[in-house]
C-alpha cells in the first residue's frame, strides 16, 4: 500500500506538451507511472509520447478515465488550471508551479469548497515537488531513484529536504511508502494533517517523517493531530533555525511574521507534542531509525 | 515588495480612503514648497523609509513655521535612521513627506493580511491605535476586532458595519469608516496585496476619518500584473546584491555571517544555514540557486557570493534530481577556475550521478575540498575558515 497513487493510477499532465511537461513525464512513464494522456489547449487529437493529447482536461477525463492529474502550466494560468482540474472531476491534483500568486491560491481554494465530498479534488502543491509511492509511480519531479519501498511515509515542504531525507534513510536500510511534497507557498492545497491522515490509515506505513520550516501555522496543527489522533511515529524536523524574522527565505511562505512562526517555537510545539524531532538536517535518517527503534514501546494514543 | 507610506497613502486615496494634504519632497527647498502649498501653520515631516515606529527613532518631526520645516528636512535627509524593523544597520533617509498636521480626537488601528490560517483576507481592528499591534495584543487583547472575507464574496457592508460598531464609533462616522474599510479591502484585491496597515486611522476633531499613517506590502509572484505597483519599488530601500541577485534569477537574503552559501531547494538551503551555525559557524547569506543549476547561474551565484567582502569561506551544496551531479561539478569547476575565489571552497555533491560529479571536482586540480555528507560540508567550511583566519 501507499498513499494517493500506486502503478494504477490513470495520469494525466497539463502543459504535456511543453519542455518540462514533456522532460518529466518521459522520467515518470520511465519509473512505470500510468501516464493516460495529456492536455495542451489547441493540440487536442494529436500524439506525444505515444500518448493522445486533449484541448481540455473534462475531454481528457472522458476519454482517459483519467484519476490524477499533474499540472505545469505557468504560473498566471496556474489557478486556472486546477480550477479546470477539478471541475472536470479529477481526484488528485498536484501542481508543481512555483511563483503563483497567493490571492489566486486563496481563490481556488474557495473554488474546491464548492464540490460535494464524494467527488472533491485533493490538491497537493503548488510549489513543490509532487509525490512518489516508492517502486510504484510518480507524479511530480524527483529523482525517482533516491527512493526505495519501505514502511516510512514522508511529507514535506521543501523538495530537496525531502530528497536529503530519503536518501539518509536509504543508508540506514529504511525506505518509503510514499513522499509528499506539500508545497513552499503561504496558501497551499493539503496541508501537513491531510497527508498524516492518510498516513495513519496506510497500513504498509509504520512511521512518519514530517519536513517543515518557518512561517505558517500547519506544523503546530499537525504536532496536535499527532498527539490526539495518531498511533504511528512521527519525526519532526524544522528547517530555518537561522532565518532571521521578517526575510521571505525563498519558498514565498518561509517567512517569520508572527508568533509561532520561528523554527525553535515549531520545535519546541513538537516536542511538547510527544514527536521525536531530528535536531538537525543531518540526522533526518537517524531520527527516524531511533522512532522505529522505538515504536512498539510508544504509548499508544487512543483518539477520541 | 514594500513602498513606501506617501505611495501607500496616494493608492489608497484612489480606493477612497481619506488622507491629510500632503506632498513628497527630496530636498530642504521641496519641502518648504510642499508646506507652502498644503497651506495651513502647522505641518509634520516624516521619513521615507521602509520601515515603522519612525517616530520613536526621531524620524517625524512636527514643525509650527516654514524655517521649522526647513531644519527639520536638513535634519533628516541623508540621516540614519535606525529603528527595531531597519536592524542596527538602520536605512538612510532620501525622501520626506511633508503633511498638514490634523487634530486628532481619536486614534484607530486597522490592518488588512492575508491570514495563513484561515487561507483568506483577514481585518483586525482595534480603537487603540497609534502604538503596534503587537503591543496592543498585549496591552488591549480584548480591545482587538477580527473579520475573515469570503472570497467569493468579498467584504460586505454589514460586515464593516460591524467593526465600525465595535470600535465605538459614533453613529454618524460608521458610513465613512465602511468607505474605509471597503476601500482598503478593494485596493488589496485590486493590487494583489499581502498587507494593508492604516495607524493611526485618525478621528479628527471636525469629524473626518484621515488615513494618517499606511503601509502596504504585495505580492512579489503577482507583479507581473502589476505594472503600476512595480514601478513604485525603490532599489535604495534594498540590500544592493539582493537587487542583483533578483536580476540574476536567484534567491538571495544577506546575513551577518561569514560562511557565504550556495545550495539548491529553499528547504535545504535554510537546514545547510542551521547546520552551519550548528558547527560553530555563521551563515553570510541564504541562496537558493533553484532547480536549475545551470554552469551560468553557479557562476552568476559565486560572483554575488564573493561580492560580500564578510565571507571567508564558502560551502556548495547541492542535491541533484533531475540536473546530475557531473553536470553541477562542470558548472562549479567552470566558476571557480573562471573567479578564482580568494576563500577556501567546499563542495558537497549529492543525488543523481554524484561519483562522476566527485570525480570532475577531484580532478579539477583546484583547491576544492569535498564533502560526502550535509554534517562534513558544514564541519569542513567550517574549519575551512578557521584555518584561514589563524
Amino acid at each position: 500500500m501507499s498513499i494517493l497513487i500506486d502503478e494504477k493510477t490513470r495520469v494525466i499532465i497539463q502543459g504535456f506538451t511543453g519542455d518540462k511537461g514533456t522532460f518529466h513525464a518521459k522520467e515518470m512513464i520511465a519509473y512505470g507511472t500510468n501516464v493516460v494522456g495529456g492536455v495542451t489547449p489547441g493540440k487536442g487529437g494529436t500524439r506525444h509520447l505515444d500518448r493522445p493529447v486533449f484541448n481540455t482536461v473534462k475531454e481528457a477525463v472522458s476519454e482517459t478515465a483519467a484519476e490524477a492529474t499533474l499540472i505545469f502550466v505557468p504560473a498566471p494560468f496556474c489557478a486556472d488550471a486546477i480550477m479546470e482540474a477539478a471541475n472536470a472531476g479529477v481526484r488528485l491534483v498536484c501542481c508543481i508551479t512555483d511563483g503563483i500568486p497567493a490571492q489566486d491560491m486563496m481563490m481556488v481554494k474557495r473554488y474546491m469548497l464548492r464540490f460535494p465530498k464524494e467527488r472533491k479534488a485533493t490538491l497537493i502543491g503548488p510549489n513543490c515537488a509532487g509525490i512518489i509511492s516508492a517502486g510504484k509511480a510518480m507524479l511530480g519531479i524527483m529523482p525517482g531513484h533516491i527512493y526505495k519501498r519501505g514502511s516510512v511515509g514522508v511529507v514535506t515542504r521543501s523538495g530537496t529536504l525531502g530528497y536529503e531525507a530519503a536518501s539518509q534513510m536509504n543508508e540506514l536500510g529504511i525506505g518509503q511508502t510514499t513522499s509528499v511534497g506539500i508545497g513552499g507557498d503561504p496558501i497551499n492545497g493539503s496541508s501537513f494533517v491531510d497527508m498524516l491522515k492518510l498516513f495513519e490509515e496506510d497500513p504498509e506505513t509504520e512511521a512518519v517523517m514530517m519536513i517543515g520550516e518557518i512561517g505558517g501555522p500547519q506544523e503546530a496543527e499537525a504536532s496536535l493531530f499527532v498527539k490526539e489522533n495518531m498511533r504511528k511515529p512521527v519525526v519532526g524536523y524544522v528547517a530555518g533555525l537561522t532565518a532571521p524574522s521578517g526575510r521571505r527565505m525563498g519558498h514565498a511562505g518561509a517567512i517569520i511574521s508572527a508568533f509561532g512562526d520561528s523554527a525553535a517555537e515549531k520545535v519546541e510545539i513538537m516536542r511538547t507534542a510527544g514527536l521525536t524531532v531530528a535536531p538537525s538536517a543531518a540526522e533526518l535518517g537517524s531520527a527516524v531509525a531511533e522512532a522505529l527503534r522505538k515504536a512498539p514501546s510508544r504509548p499508544v494514543m487512543v483518539g477520541t | 515588495m514594500e513602498i513606501h507610506e506617501y505611495q501607500a497613502k496616494e493608492l489608497l486615496a484612489g480606493f477612497g480612503v481619506a488622507i491629510p494634504r500632503g506632498g513628497v519632497a527630496y530636498s530642504p527647498e521641496q519641502a518648504v514648497y510642499r508646506a507652502a502649498e498644503i497651506g495651513g501653520a502647522r505641518w509634520v515631516v516624516k521619513a521615507q523609509i521602509h520601515s515603522g515606529a519612525r517616530g520613536k527613532a526621531g524620524g517625524v518631526k512636527v514643525c509650527s513655521s516654514e524655517d521649522e520645516v526647513r531644519q527639520a528636512a536638513k535634519a533628516l535627509l541623508g540621516k540614519k535612521l535606525v529603528t527595531h524593523q531597519t536592524g542596527p544597520e538602520g536605512r538612510v533617509v532620501h525622501r520626506l513627506y511633508v503633511e498638514q498636521a490634523v487634530p486628532i480626537a481619536r486614534e484607530l488601528y486597522i490592518g488588512f493580511v492575508l491570514d495563513r490560517k484561515s487561507q483568506r483576507i483577514m481585518i483586525v481592528a482595534s480603537a487603540n491605535g497609534g502604538m503596534e499591534i503587537e503591543e496592543v495584543a498585549k496591552r488591549h487583547p480584548d480591545s482587538i476586532v477580527r473579520e475573515v472575507v469570503e472570497p467569493a464574496i468579498g467584504l460586505s457592508a454589514f460586515q464593516a458595519r460591524e467593526i465600525a460598531f465595535a470600535l465605538g464609533l459614533p453613529a454618524a462616522q460608521v458610513n465613512r469608516m465602511v468607505t474605509v474599510l471597503l476601500g482598503c479591502h478593494r485596493a488589496f484585491r485590486e493590487l494583489d496585496a499581502t498587507m494593508v496597515e492604516i495607524n493611526p486611522l485618525v478621528l479628527t476633531e471636525d469629524t473626518q476619518i484621515l488615513a494618517l499613517d499606511a503601509k502596504m506590502a504585495f505580492d512579489d509572484n503577482a507583479l507581473f500584473r502589476r505594472p503600476n505597483v512595480a514601478e513604485l519599488r525603490d532599489y535604495a530601500e534594498e540590500d544592493p546584491r539582493e537587487a542583483q541577485a533578483a536580476e540574476y534569477g536567484l534567491n538571495y537574503v544577506a546575513l551577518d555571517g561569514d560562511i557565504g552559501c550556495i545550495i539548491n531547494g529553499a528547504g535545504l538551503a535554510m537546514a545547510t544555514m542551521d547546520m552551519i551555525k550548528h558547527a560553530g559557524g555563521e551563515p553570510a547569506n541564504f541562496l537558493d540557486i533553484g532547480g536549475g543549476a545551470s554552469p551560468e547561474r553557479v557562476a552568476n551565484a559565486f560572483k554575488l557570493v564573493l561580492s560580500d567582502v564578510k565571507v571567508s569561506a564558502m560551502l556548495v551544496n547541492i542535491f541533484a534530481g533531475i540536473n546530475r551531479c557531473d553536470w553541477v561539478a562542470q558548472g562549479v569547476v567552470q566558476a571557480a577556475r573562471e573567479l578564482k575565489p580568494r576563500v577556501p571552497l567546499v563542495v558537497r555533491l549529492a543525488g543523481t550521478n554524484v561519483e562522476e560529479g566527485r570525480r570532475i571536482i577531484r580532478e579539477s586540480g583546484l583547491p576544492i575540498i569535498s564533502a560526502d555528507t550535509l554534517a562534513e560540508a558544514a564541519d569542513r567550511v567550517v574549519a575551512a575558515k578557521q584555518g584561514v583566519s589563524a
